[in-house]
């Protein structure tokens, strides 16, 4: 389904009735010697939920600022639904949630969106709707007139993206809008994503938690060095890491048999007590237990697991998401 | 404990390097600045009271009298107005015109001498035949200075005695001549051999060049009675208001108030680039130029509020006659508050933390304050200190709210203020945007 939708993507972006939310073209930022952003080209689809995720110091954060229009590019362009990132155009098309709580302390959560819809062109009656709109969406109706010095934490973070969506862009840029809130709060944001999802808002969608990104995003690029080293939807990522094999985990007693040259013989490993194998297909774990059985191994338990995005990202970038 | 605590504090001001140089500069640059300031004030550079200088009179004692007080040095005395290209041969000072100067602020006192002075220069006493029909000395004053008039009183009967001793002694000898008796040819070939080598000193005394600039003569009077001359002091400039420095210091320390409150308005851009708050802004449709007017229209309502606050208070406490200036109120109150509002702009815009911009600000607008009248009152200023004070906002904010409060000078008379706050803005607005580039793009 999505690689239909990038793939359609792809034909549309010559076309300028259906030009695509995103196109990064061959940028590059450098700072002094350090070049931040190298070379780096991507686009994205109508619709899809794009996770971008890169180790800290990746160039990250430099990307997602050409994007909004906040860099000086050294090369390259961007451009958002076929405008120029920067005009007013793109400006207007452009939803951008930054990781900060970059809202007024002492204003009301009305009178943020109030603000911010201004700032984005909105008055009258559709300045009015859109904040009625947020206020649903981030589910703080009941809080419009409260100070946001007064709210808590999840809540702040609720509104930090209303006030980035109050002009109902195309295209979201979510920079880690999850940081720092407990887990009701998160399924939270969770379900407010989900639901620009459904009405078709394409979003490009930061985090340095891996369950969100497999939750949310259909598209993954990975970032390191200032360069994209991966993209692709997660079990394509997966399969150009891992190929098809999945891990099988056996507990096993106490025994006499020599559990490495067992595992060995299969194509594993064994550590303690503990087997390490691989199987193509799920279906192969019954062999396996079979052959345990018949020379003798009292196997106490078995797991089965497909290597998930973290293993992925470690694999390609030697470095855990959250470090 | 308290170790950790230190280190921790001063490692944090190390890492602003602003701050931490401010904290050091700021009050030995402050400290300097006064030095100079009040330092100036001694010796030759004590300030000089300018005084227009009128001779009615014309005589030889007259003549005697305005030279005398030329070269007075704590006089700056002027018998006509400066030359300048437009105007290279000026007319002598009348009563009329020099009174006219003095309303307008060109000088805080005129000096008439009087017709009839030379018959009857000075009395020994005001029971005295000369002081029974001696003129009177006029002094046209402004009270917004209390100190001119006393000491152009002052130098006034100091000039007469060491300018004029042969008129001092021919009248002194008349004096005695009447009151004793009468000389004896003798005493008085002997007085009058005395009284040409008098005439001679004088004379040479006359012959030297003055110290005074402006070629015209001043005069100090005294009280009205008791001294050799007798003086009018007269107050030609708010003779009929309650409290000359009330619309002074309104406009001062309001000043001086306005251009903290500018500096910390401002800070709000450095607040909101922290908070991220000034990215998400630039990133909707609100270019920097846009941000910084709404910025700076902020910051003017508010400096325009705070004044009008201020005159209002001193209308009810002091009773300032407020609301018979309000429209030439309304145009100082404008300019102030915008030329103010462009400061504050600029000062945010040059400085990366708060620190650094309270360290700065503090440092600039004591000095421009005490420079330029909000601290303490321009006539104790030398002439160097006035014409350093040009180039502060409060010299020009109190000039022009003096002209509306205390000379009740129309409108049209603000055109310096209006021309200099205007143009200062503008060009500090202009120089803060080009310094907020830093925030629109990395």
């Amino acid at each position: 389904m999505l690689g239909s939708l990038l793939s359609l993507a792809s034909r549309m972006s010559g076309d300028p009735t259906n030009p695509v939310p995103l196109r990064v073209d061959a940028v590059a930022k450098r700072f002094g010697a350090v070049t931040a952003v190298d070379d780096v080209s991507f686009e994205i689809a109508a619709g899809a939920c794009f996770g971008l995720l890169g180790p800290n110091g990746a160039g990250k954060s430099t990307l997602i600022r050409s994007i909004v229009g906040r860099v000086r590019l050294d090369s390259g362009s961007i451009s958002i639904f076929g405008h120029p990132v920067g005009s007013s155009a793109a400006r207007a098309d452009l939803g951008w949630v930054p990781q900060e709580l970059a809202v007024y302390p002492l204003l009301t959560c009305r009178e943020n969106l109030q603000a911010f819809g201004r700032y984005q062109g909105l008055h009258g009656k559709a300045l009015d709707d859109a904040i009625a709109w947020c206020l649903e969406w981030a589910a703080l109706a009941d809080r419009a007139g409260s100070p946001v010095r007064t709210l808590s934490g999840g809540m702040k973070r609720r509104l930090n993206m209303a006030a980035g969506l109050i002009h109902r862009p195309r295209l979201v840029l979510l920079d880690e809008p999850t940081v720092g809130v407990d887990p009701q709060s998160r399924n939270r944001i969770f379900e407010m994503v989900e639901a620009l999802r459904s009405d078709g808002t394409t979003i490009i969608y930061t985090t340095h938690y891996m369950e969100e990104a497999e939750r949310l995003c259909d598209w993954i690029a990975i970032i390191d060095h200032g360069q994209i080293i991966a993209q692709g939807t997660k079990e394509a990522l997966v399969a150009q890491s891992f190929g098809s094999r999945s891990s099988v985990t056996m507990h096993v007693g106490a025994t006499r048999v020599d559990l490495a040259a067992w595992a060995a013989a299969r194509g594993g490993t064994a550590q303690d007590s503990v087997v390490f194998c691989s199987v193509e297909k799920p279906a192969e774990i019954a062999g396996l237990l079979e052959a345990a059985s018949g020379d003798g191994l009292d196997v106490l338990d078995v797991t089965l697991q497909r290597p998930n995005l973290e293993s992925v990202f470690l694999h390609l970038t030697g470095k855990e998401l959250r470090a | 404990m308290i170790g950790t605590i230190l280190q921790t504090s001063f490692r944090s001001l190390r890492r602003d390097r602003g701050a931490f140089v401010m904290s050091f500069i700021l009050p030995i640059g402050f400290f300097t600045i006064f030095g100079f300031v009040f330092g100036s004030m001694r010796g030759s550079s004590t300030p000089r009271v300018t005084v227009l200088v009128v001779d009615e009179d014309n005589s030889d004692a007259s003549k005697s009298l305005v030279r005398g007080l030329l070269r007075e040095p704590s006089l700056d005395a002027m018998t006509h107005p400066r030359v300048t290209k437009e105007n290279p041969a000026p007319a002598d000072y009348t009563a009329a015109t020099a009174e006219a100067a003095v309303r307008s602020g060109d000088a805080p006192a005129a000096l008439i001498i009087p017709a009839g002075f030379g018959a009857h220069p000075i009395a020994f006493g005001p029971n005295s035949e000369a002081g029974s029909t001696q003129a009177k000395f006029r002094i046209l004053h402004d009270s917004s200075d209390p100190v001119a008039a006393q000491v152009v009183a002052g130098m006034l009967e100091k000039t007469v005695m060491i300018s004029m001793p042969a008129t001092m002694a021919a009248v002194g000898s008349q004096y005695f001549d009447r009151e004793i008796g009468g000389l004896t040819p003798k005493q008085r070939q002997q007085m009058d051999q005395g009284l040409a080598a008098l005439r001679k000193r004088q004379d040479q005394q006359d012959a030297q060049p003055s110290a005074a600039t402006g070629g015209s003569a001043t005069a100090s009077p005294a009280a009205d009675s008791g001294g050799m001359v007798a003086v009018d002091i007269q107050d030609v400039v708010g003779e009929k208001k309650k409290s000359p420095m009330i619309s002074y210091y309104a406009a001062g320390v309001g000043v001086m108030f306005l251009l903290f409150t500018a500096s910390a308005a401002g800070g709000s851009l450095l607040d909101e680039s922290e908070s991220g708050a000034l990215d998400r802004v630039l990133s909707a449709r609100v270019t920097m130029t846009t941000l910084l007017l709404g910025k700076l229209t902020y910051s003017a309502l508010l400096a325009f509020a705070q004044l009008t606050l201020m005159f209002l208070w001193a209308a009810l406490v002091f009773h300032l006659d407020f609301f018979t200036h309000i429209p030439g109120f309304l145009v100082m109150t404008a300019i102030t508050s915008f030329a103010v509002a462009s400061f504050g702009m600029l000062l945010a815009s040059v400085t990366r933390t708060r620190a650094q911009l309270g360290a700065f600000s503090t440092l600039i607008i004591l000095t421009m304050s005490a420079l330029g009248g909000s601290m303490f009152p321009k006539f104790l200023m030398s002439d160097a200190m006035l014409k350093v004070g040009y180039f502060t906002f409060n010299s020009w904010a109190i000039s022009g709210y003096q002209k509306i409060f205390w000379r009740d000078e129309p409108i049209s008379s603000l055109g310096p203020e209006i021309a200099v706050l205007v143009g200062s803005g503008v060009v500090l607005f202009v120089l803060a945007r080009w310094f907020a580039r830093k925030w629109e793009y990395v």
